[in-house]
């Protein structure tokens, strides 16, 4: 397993993009791809094998939940732990997000540390899980 | 969250602030769109769903970032836009009114980088008034159709509750439903697919676009998108000119207008045959091919001013060394022939000469952005203060796509508002007036730009009052700036209005409309190297004329020499240079001019303007430099010419600053450092002494 974690963060805002990106760099050896919208994550799905992905919800092109519903139907994304950035007040969708398959969602405003400890856990359980089966 | 916000660097923060205020501008467009459609009785929900967006996004980051204050605002405005596009509130001028004063607000804020007492007051105000609008518009709530229709439960459970709210929307309409299905490239469906979604569009709405796991190959993507339209199966099939396009009615209206599901989806499909059918055998995407080389997805990037004035300094020194270097091969040359190596070395200067051009052209490109920002802004400014002020204005925007240097855009922002203010406030009349003078009840506005050799054309005019010469000439004799009698021409009487400390407001504004501050406007528009003017005709109205240098950073100049030293004057205020015997010189009035063509045109010794040596006497013929600023022209006396050369022109320090007529300085090779001549300084100074004599 590479050390170097692939990240994917689908998001539109370019300054919530960066934000979220350095915000990683801060914890780890992240190679992080940043998506402006859902249509551009489409393209970059099968480009790298990603190790985590972040999505908003309100995006211009194709939603949030329908790329989580995508992601999830595939066996090969099925278990890439994926979490759902969103802004409070629409607990209606990220509660569909869950539904279909999302690991967790973290609701804007939130501290650095909440987004830091969530990827941080989440995926030290994914290598161990990744690396039992192999 | 205050504590956290300290983490966030500078850069972040300044990122933050950009991105919000292009944010805020889309809101202001966007709200413009919906007030104007809504006076045509229909609301465009793509438009209504991108104000939401807007809303939503700043009140997301500006809580990440540390902006309460924005957060809350931003978060109120959103909750009715919800409301709004949910059909929970109901569509009303008197809403959007309220809102569009949100938007304002959050530009204030934001233009105040802070969030200060006063602030938070206002914002305390504007929520509860916004709240109160809310709730007397608010619709009652329906049950949902949707529950008798059989729709896919797949389908709704990845529908937003928007999506959802439309789907209703839709379905209570009584239009067709349709599944849209195609199969597109991996590589190249956003382009395949927007010129679908262009035409569906153009039939009725898009509910939603899925992205689908059933069926494709290698390297496909299939789309599900639903739409709503009054157009039949065959009738939308029609419209739709892609190949391997799938159209599957998912309820469609029955004769009697009643919505009847349509129980097997899939039994009435239309297949448009495709070239190159690749019936996905149901494989799922090939694994990601291991490690791919990570290219950027994102195609633009952001650039800090400083960045570009510093790689334009770099481009400027190189072509100084170009210009060293092409010296060198061209003495060589005399020196030793075209032997072999001379002739390489030529021809690599040519080379780098070309691309140096390239790059400075490149360079020069990404700096300019179009004046569409500035008029956007105008345009709100007018709305705004015609709905403040009583009167009815028409705005037309022509050439909204010329470019400039984005430093002059933004030092053109403020003198131009001020133009239109005054336009609005003094010019045009209120409609009750123009009714009695026999013009039509609106007044009109034309903001028009256009670009003009190397310079950039800004005109505002109105149909309103116009100057009156006699009053002005009048109110400037009583203030001791002219003497009573003087003749003065119509220019030079409009050019007295630039004379600070002219008029106050309450004096001339009633009759003339102009004169508030028109010497500061002046003084900024100076600054930039651009002049102003005025046309105006009393009870037809004002022009008032803005010509800018396209950019300032790079300039070609003229090197003249005059008593004993060096100057630049740039190309683009030259309209000609000639030469002239000492005796072509005539004097008229103690002022020296010459004979251009049937016209006089009056000359200037530079070494009378800076206070220098006399001029070499000792010369039988001299040269003329006309430079001109928009309608002036003015003859610089000079010894000799000493070529053309690309400047950067640096700015001089804060002591030298006070002299007028110089712009800055200009590296030139050799080490030498001249002066470039600020031409429109100098003409202004130079003709209001002495008004033009023909």
């Amino acid at each position: 397993m590479s050390s170097i974690l692939h990240v994917l963060i689908v998001e539109d805002s370019p300054s919530m993009r960066s934000f979220i990106s350095s915000t990683l760099e801060a914890v780890g050896d992240f190679q992080i791809v940043e998506t402006g919208s859902g249509f551009e994550a489409l393209k970059a799905l099968p480009r790298y094998r990603f190790d985590l992905i972040l999505t908003d919800i309100n995006m211009p092109d194709i939603n949030g939940l329908e790329l989580v519903g995508l992601i999830r139907s595939r066996p090969e994304y099925k278990d890439v732990p994926l979490f759902i950035i969103t802004t409070e007040g629409n607990s209606l969708d990220h509660e569909k997000g869950m539904a279909l398959g999302a690991d967790g969602y973290l609701v804007k405003p939130f501290k650095p540390e909440d987004l830091q400890d969530l990827v941080c856990r989440r995926i030290q359980l994914n290598t161990h899980r990744g690396r039992g089966k192999q | 969250m205050s504590q956290e916000s300290t983490k966030i660097s500078k850069k972040a923060l300044k990122d933050f602030l950009s991105e919000a205020e292009e944010i805020v501008e889309k809101l202001y467009k966007d709200n413009e769109k919906i007030v104007e459609s809504l006076k045509k009785g229909s609301v465009d929900q793509d438009v209504l769903n991108s104000l939401f967006r807007g809303a939503h996004s700043l009140k997301g980051m500006s809580g990440m970032f540390g902006f309460p204050l924005i957060s809350k605002l931003s978060h109120n405005m959103e909750s009715l836009l919800d409301g709004l596009r949910l059909g929970k509130v109901r569509m009303d001028p008197k809403v959007l009114d309220q809102f569009s004063e949100g938007i304002d607000l959050l530009h204030k804020i934001l233009e105040a980088k802070g969030e200060g007492r006063k602030e938070k007051d206002q914002v305390e105000v504007f929520i509860v008034k916004l709240n109160r609008v809310a709730k007397e518009q608010k619709a009652e709530a329906e049950g949902s159709p949707l529950l008798s229709l059989d729709i896919d439960k797949e389908l709704l459970s990845v529908l937003t509750e928007y999506e959802e709210h439309r789907l209703v929307e839709n379905v209570k309409a009584g239009v067709n439903l349709f599944k849209v299905q195609a199969t597109f490239d991996l590589m190249s469906f956003d382009r395949d697919l927007a010129e679908l979604t262009d035409v569906l569009k153009r039939q009725g709405e898009i509910i939603t676009t899925l992205p689908s796991a059933g069926m494709h190959g290698e390297g496909q993507i299939h789309f599900d998108i639903l739409v709503g339209t009054g157009k039949n199966q065959e009738e939308l099939n029609n419209e739709i000119e892609q190949k391997g396009v799938m159209i599957v009615p998912v309820s469609v209206k029955k004769n009697d207008g009643a919505v009847s599901a349509i129980e097997q989806i899939g039994a009435e499909t239309i297949v448009i045959p495709r070239e190159t059918i690749q019936v996905a055998p149901s494989q799922e995407l090939a694994p990601p091919p291991g490690e791919v080389s990570l290219r950027s997805i994102s195609q633009t990037v952001r650039v800090d001013i400083a960045k570009l004035d510093n790689i334009m300094n770099i481009v400027g020194e190189l072509v100084l060394s170009k210009a060293e270097l092409s010296r060198v091969s061209e003495r060589l040359r005399s020196q030793l022939g075209f032997t072999g190596s001379v002739v390489d070395l030529l021809k690599a200067v040519k080379d780098l000469d070309r691309k140096l051009n390239e790059l400075q052209g490149g360079v020069m490109d990404v700096r300019m952005v179009p004046l569409r920002q500035v008029f956007d802004k105008l345009a709100r400014t007018v709305r705004k203060l015609t709905k403040e002020m009583g009167k009815d204005v028409d705005l037309e925007i022509y050439g909204a796509d010329t470019e400039l240097d984005k430093l002059i855009i933004e030092d053109v922002g403020d003198p131009l508002m001020h133009i239109v203010r005054n336009s609005i406030d003094h010019g045009i009349e209120p409609p009750n007036e123009r009714l009695l003078k026999g013009k039509q009840f609106r007044g009109k506005m034309v903001l028009n730009a256009y670009q003009k050799g190397n310079h950039v054309i800004l005109e505002v005019s109105d149909d309103g009052y116009g100057i009156d010469c006699d009053r002005v000439l009048a109110s400037a004799v009583e203030k001791g700036l002219v003497e009573e009698g003087s003749q003065l021409s119509k220019e030079e009487i409009f050019e007295l209005l630039f004379t600070p400390g002219f008029s106050t407001k309450n004096e001339v504004s009633e009759v003339s409309g102009r004169g508030v501050g028109l010497d500061v406007v002046k003084n900024n528009i100076t600054r930039i190297s651009g002049a102003i003017e005025i046309e105006s005709e009393v009870g037809k109205g004002t022009t008032v004329r803005l010509t800018l240098p396209v950019t300032l950073a790079i300039i070609q100049a003229l090197i003249i020499d005059t008593c004993g030293r060096s100057y630049a004057i740039p190309l683009n205020s030259i309209m000609e240079s000639f030469m002239i015997t000492a005796e072509q010189i005539e004097t008229i009035g103690k002022k020296e001019v010459v004979e251009l063509r049937g016209r006089t045109l009056p000359l200037l010794r530079l070494g009378d303007y800076f206070q220098l040596n006399r001029m070499e006497s000792s010369l039988k013929s001299y040269y003329v430099v006309v430079t001109g600023l928009a309608e002036k022209r003015l003859g610089i006396l000079v010894e000799r010419l000493s070529g053309q050369q690309d400047v950067v022109v640096k700015s001089i320090g804060e002591g030298l600053k006070k002299i007028r007529g110089i712009v800055g300085a200009a590296e030139v090779g050799f080490r030498k450092t001249i002066l470039v001549l600020d031409v429109s300084a100098i003409i202004n100074e130079v003709m209001e002494k002495a008004p033009r004599s023909e």
